[in-house]
């Protein structure tokens, strides 16, 4: 076994590796440059190398260095993690001529699985299910508009070299075949180096579920089950769960049979992801062979109990599969949330700054759930515009999939971030989504469910009841307080006022303290709009961020954020900012002017902090709706953005180059 | 018996109509609240007594004599916030537009010299059409006799305005020597001549907000506090100020049961100050992460931004917080910055309330504009402030303190209490690359003996060690002990005892 390796990534990723390489006894180098040199996996390893500036182009993807950095530390292995340098064939081929050993499949198998066109042939002839296509490369868009014609729209354009939802358009008819194959090149270029694209057949209402396998150099290979990958946005994955909702024993030993034979194909030797697409007849495709790990790979660890990362190691160091497939047994449920630094309420935009306030919920079991959190940042961590907008993978694992989910809903809701915008909101949400809890799901779950982006959940009658009975108690508990105060008049009179107004949002809910001890804990009765009385219990001492607690028989845990508008109260996807106040004062407050934010329908704002790319207009120039404006980049994906309406520019306030703050007015309209 | 006790209630129901019901319904359709509406939200339930509700004005001039509304425009008496006593008058717009008469002006001064008197707050709130024309010179006195007590009760109780309506001519300068004035958005406007004048005067066509709006006075001039969007939040916000304010210059500082321990480590912050000491951060998070519940009221948040002021708890008692921001002009004092950090330090020292300063300033703001402007008398002024203190001073130096701006902020030399550094300070008289071209002058050519100097320069400057070993800073702590020894600072401070020479007043320069 080896004695030290080094892991050539960052983030929680880097973090993952380290924790099993340390449980290994194996020590562990990470490798940094100028942005992460505080960073968790810096902190965490044995020894740390920098590798060069902020910029992954310059770092995190400098082959070089990485050798380098291994010679300096003594490492014999270098794990690859996902993303980076982990399916770059050649680096695998550099490490090999040094004596390195790559924690990961031969070049060989990376090569082949790594080009979607290759690999399509390679998985015909492993007589693996492929989706109907061109394998050819495409010269033009002429090509292209012919090739698609061939195999019937709608068609899908995507970067050979590509993974993740970079440099992929899909093309509903032939009018979109010109426009998305430019994209998709112009894409798979600056992403990947390489504009090569290929065409296929895109399948409706598809779920992408994929195969784990796990493969060693003796001709052993096993698969771990599959896991589902289907809620995604804009190709990016959100939610995966392990097992699939949807297949059968027989559908999924098909697809682990096919998945072993395409690894054992390719002589691959690691662990490895076959990705299928799956129709509504459960008939599969083989879309891809990701020689990697996988983001949502803890999810199989869950409901394996295999450590992945481990047999990764084990595999590298010449082992042998110390299980065959008979021992591989899939045992309860597990959900893996994605953690984006992004703002729902703006069309998941990137959201970039300093983590004031990271507190996840404490990983363990907890009731019959088990929560893991993988993370590469901690409270004070800075999310950066270099990297990919991931903060954390929030799984947790219960004996059903239900229990998995309310585990999930739960967690999340005891899930405090501060200082960049997230999306555990909608995370949130999905899951309370019918829908989702069904587990009817498509890849197009989330544009179909949410046509028009994200907004927060608004509160039904009975959890208005609830979020008044938190705002009231809350309030309780502050009053108390200041009957309290040094300096009073005359001692108090113990005499709380019984009677509040909860303005949640813009409705009104009448809450009465009818009995009970206003203290810490906190346990009283509350009738709600004058009906139904409920117990509210809970030990939050003021100042805390999450209020745990009953209301009623319902368990609650929701986050506190006072401000000097309201106490804002975020549960279960829902965000309301609530004012607790005494009747008179309500009574007066309905007398007060609703304020409208300002106009900004005749401006352009930059949508989130980012570079300007281009700026398609002039000023005076009339625009038709849907036409470009400009383009602004940030974290390495651009963001084009449109005419609304049709319009008349009227100003340009910025130039190309310029970096812009989120709300920057980029140009004004007539 | 029975019908002088109805006599009386009919005399209170017509005072408390006011100006009536439609001159009520017009206020309220302004999006304004009347006089005792306001009094309502502000005070604690039923602990508002009124006084002089029955006074009405002695004018005869012009027809006034037949109009005669009681109380005259606006309503004083004294209640209760959190059961601490504060006196109050509101102007009362719907009577008179609020206009101040003589007699309205005896009303305002009784209430002073009651709040005087008795140690407690006073709270004025303003939503007045100014001098009552009609009596002339006799409103002018009325204004003068308030500007008096103002001033004698200045440093005594604290004085708080509210704008909450129009606030002009004479008017505005009783708010303008009071502690704090703080707006409403969008209802209220300050100024000593309206957009009419300006226009005959100067030819300058104006409105109402765009020369007195609450957006002018806390950007702009710096004459309001702080705004809030509507007559609730604002009083509400009012009862919180007054929860955390001392009744007066000899009474204790309230103290509210603290819930958060002070001992836990906050690891985030060491991870605040960035390495490149040109990137900036916000040290409202400090702040925040340092007082109780992270329950901080800003005073003057949106002028000169680059100095932070305001009120927190420690350990459930009242600290003044005075931090330079690096997110604003890097955090550089210039003579808006040192103008509003001076008067909350002086306030804080008049009231007994501890400042606890974070420092992290690149010096004085260099340019013509900053020193036509008189820098040197607006800078002189919190260092004037801050030496003068005598209340509990603590200070932590995060980052850079540089130059004169070292000195200004509350360093030790100006008699601070405890002096702590982070490891992260950089305590010099300028950083590295002008003190090198300065003392190595003749190698400014050569780029490579410059970075040598520069390297030297840091090592041996850009700490808090050469500071430390002469006792300029006391200790030189951890920044996610912050917290907990600022904490253990303010305990042991708990009964300084300083008194300065005794003087009239001193000559800070105005």
């Amino acid at each position: 076994m080896f004695k030290k390796i080094l892991i050539a990534n960052r983030g929680e990723i880097a973090c993952r590796v380290i924790k099993t390489a340390r449980k290994m006894g194996i020590a562990t180098v990470a490798v940094y440059s100028d942005a992460d040199r505080d960073a968790m996996h810096v902190e965490m390893a044995d020894e740390a190398v920098h590798i060069g500036p902020a910029p992954a182009a310059q770092s995190y993807l400098l082959a070089d260095k990485i050798i380098e950095a291994c010679k300096a530390t003594g490492a014999e292995a270098v794990h690859p993690g996902y993303g980076f340098l982990s399916e770059r064939a050649s680096f695998c081929e550099s490490l090999e001529k040094q004596g390195i050993i790559f924690i990961g499949p031969k070049p060989k198998a990376i090569e082949a699985m790594g080009d979607k066109i290759e690999s399509k042939k390679f998985a015909n002839a492993a007589k693996v299910n492929t989706v109907p296509g061109y394998l050819g490369v495409i010269e033009d868009a002429d090509h292209a508009e012919k090739i698609a014609d061939e195999i019937g729209y709608p068609v899908m354009i995507k970067a050979s070299a590509g993974g993740g939802g970079k440099g992929m358009r899909i093309a509903w008819d032939k009018s979109e075949v010109r426009d998305g194959f430019d994209r998709a090149r112009s894409e798979a270029k600056n992403s990947f180096g390489d504009d090569r694209v290929f065409i296929e057949k895109f399948v409706v209402e598809p779920r992408h579920i994929e195969i784990q396998v796990l493969a060693d150099g003796h001709g052993n290979a096993v698969y771990l089950g599959e896991r589902e990958c289907s809620i995604q946005r804009r190709n990016q994955k959100v939610v995966e769960e392990a097992p699939s909702p949807f297949l059968d024993e027989a559908t999924r030993r098909a697809m682990g049979e096919q998945a072993v034979a395409l690894a054992k194909a390719v002589d691959y030797q690691s662990a490895g992801t076959v990705e299928f697409i799956v129709d509504k007849n459960k008939n599969f495709y083989f879309l891809e062979m990701n020689t990697r790990l996988q983001v949502e790979h803890p999810v199989t660890e869950l409901i394996t109990g295999v450590d992945l990362v481990e047999q990764m190691i084990r595999i590298a160091a010449g082992e042998k599969l110390s299980f065959g497939q008979k021992d591989v047994k899939l045992n309860g449920w597990a959900v893996e949330s994605r953690l984006y630094a992004e703002d729902p309420y703006r069309n998941f935009l990137p959201s970039i700054g300093r983590l004031t306030r990271y507190q996840p919920p404490a990983e363990g079991p907890i009731g019959d759930a088990v929560i893991r959190n993988d993370t590469g940042v901690t409270e004070g961590s800075e999310i950066s515009m270099f990297y990919d907008p991931m903060v954390a993978k929030l799984c947790t694992w219960a004996p059903t999939r239900l229990e998995a989910i309310d585990a999930m809903s739960d967690a999340l809701d005891s899930f405090v971030v501060d200082g960049i915008e997230h999306n555990i909101p909608f995370l949130s949400a999905l899951m309370q989504h019918p829908r989702w809890r069904e587990g009817r799901l498509s890849t197009g779950f989330i544009a179909e469910e949410f046509p028009d982006g994200f907004a927060p959940i608004k509160p039904d009658e009975s959890q208005k009841g609830v979020l008044a009975a938190i705002a009231t108690a809350v309030e309780l508990l502050r009053r108390d307080r200041l009957d309290r105060l040094a300096g009073r008049l005359a001692p108090h009179s113990g005499a709380i006022k019984p009677d509040w107004v909860v303005k949640i949002d813009d409705d009104y809910v009448e809450v009465s303290l009818r009995d009970g001890m206003v203290s810490i804990p906190f346990e009283a009765d509350l009738s709600i709009n004058g009906g139904k009385v409920v117990t509210v219990a809970s030990d939050w001492r003021p100042g805390e961020p999450v209020w745990h607690g009953t209301v009623g028989r319902q368990s609650v845990t929701a986050q506190l954020r006072p401000d000097p508008k309201g106490l804002r109260i975020d549960w279960k996807g829902m965000s309301v900012t609530t004012k607790t106040m005494l009747p008179r004062t309500a009574e007066l407050e309905k007398l007060m002017p609703i304020k409208l934010p300002p106009d900004t329908s005749k401006m352009l704002l930059c949508p989130m902090p980012g570079l300007v790319v281009s700026i398609s207009a002039k000023e005076g120039q009339e625009v038709k709706a849907g036409e470009t404006l400009a383009v602004v980049e940030a974290m390495k994906m651009e963001n084009v953005l449109r005419a609304e309406r049709d319009l008349t520019i009227a100003k340009i306030n910025c130039k190309p180059g310029d970096s812009l703050a989120v709300d920057a007015v980029i140009m004004e309209f007539a | 018996m029975r019908d002088v006790l109805k006599e009386l209630e009919r005399r209170r129901d017509e005072a408390r109509a006011g100006g009536g019901a439609a001159r009520i319904d017009a206020q309220h359709k302004r999006g304004k609240l009347t006089a005792r509406e306001r009094i309502d939200i502000f005070l604690d339930e039923n602990s508002f007594e009124e006084f002089d509700m029955y006074v009405e004005h002695r004018s005869t001039d012009f027809g006034m004599e037949k109009s005669k509304v009681p109380g005259d425009g606006v309503v004083t008496g004294w209640g209760t916030v959190n059961g601490r006593t504060v006196f109050v008058f509101a102007k009362d717009f719907t009577v008179f537009g609020g206009s101040l008469s003589e007699a309205h002006a005896e009303k305002v001064v009784k209430i002073q010299e009651m709040a005087l008197r008795n140690r407690a707050p006073i709270i004025g709130i303003y939503d007045a059409g100014g001098a009552r024309i009609q009596e002339g010179v006799a409103a002018l006195g009325g204004y003068a006799e308030i500007f008096q007590r103002n001033v004698l009760a200045s440093g005594v109780i604290p004085q708080i305005s509210v704008i909450m309506g129009p606030c002009a001519g004479g008017d505005v300068y009783s708010p303008a020597m009071t502690d704090f004035i703080f707006m409403v958005r969008d209802t209220s406007y300050m100024f000593v001549t309206g957009p009419d004048v300006v226009k005959t005067v100067t030819n300058e066509t104006v409105t109402s907000e765009e020369l007195g709006g609450a957006k002018v006075h806390t950007t702009k001039s710096s004459i309001a506090d702080g705004a809030y969007d509507n007559d609730v939040e604002t009083l509400l916000q009012m009862r919180r100020l007054i929860d955390l304010l001392p009744s007066s210059n000899t009474a204790e500082i309230p103290e509210i049961e603290c819930f958060q321990t002070v001992s836990e480590h906050d690891l985030s912050l060491d991870r605040l100050v960035p390495d490149n000491a040109n990137k900036p951060y916000d040290i409202k998070e400090l702040i925040l992460k340092t007082i109780d519940e992270g329950d901080f009221f800003e005073i003057q948040e949106s002028f000169a931004r680059n100095i932070v002021t305001g009120f927190g708890r420690v350990e459930g008692r009242t600290v003044g917080f005075v931090a330079n921001q690096p997110m604003v002009l890097a955090g550089v004092l210039d003579s808006d910055a040192s103008r509003k950090a001076a008067r909350f330090v002086r306030f804080c020292d008049c009231f007994n309330i501890p400042i606890v300063t974070f420092v992290d300033v690149p010096g004085f703001l260099p340019g013509t504009a900053q020193e036509y402007g008189g820098l040197i008398k607006h800078g002189a002024k919190l260092l004037f402030a801050y030496a003068e203190a005598t209340v509990p001073k603590v200070t932590v130096i995060t980052r850079k303190a540089y130059g004169g701006a070292y000195d200004v902020m509350a360093s030790k030399h100006l008699r601070g209490d405890v002096n702590y550094a982070w490891p992260s300070a950089q305590i010099a008289v300028m950083g590295a690359k002008g003190a090198v071209e300065i003392i190595y002058r003749k190698d400014i050519g050569d780029a490579e003996k410059i970075a040598a100097h520069t390297k030297a320069y840091e090592d041996r400057f850009l700490s808090p060690f050469v500071a430390a070993e002469r006792g300029f800073i006391d200790e030189v702590i951890m920044p996610h002990s912050t917290r907990r020894r600022i904490a253990r600072a303010l305990r042991m401070l708990r009964n300084k005892d300083l008194t300065n020479p005794w003087k009239k007043h001193d000559n800070i320069p105005l």
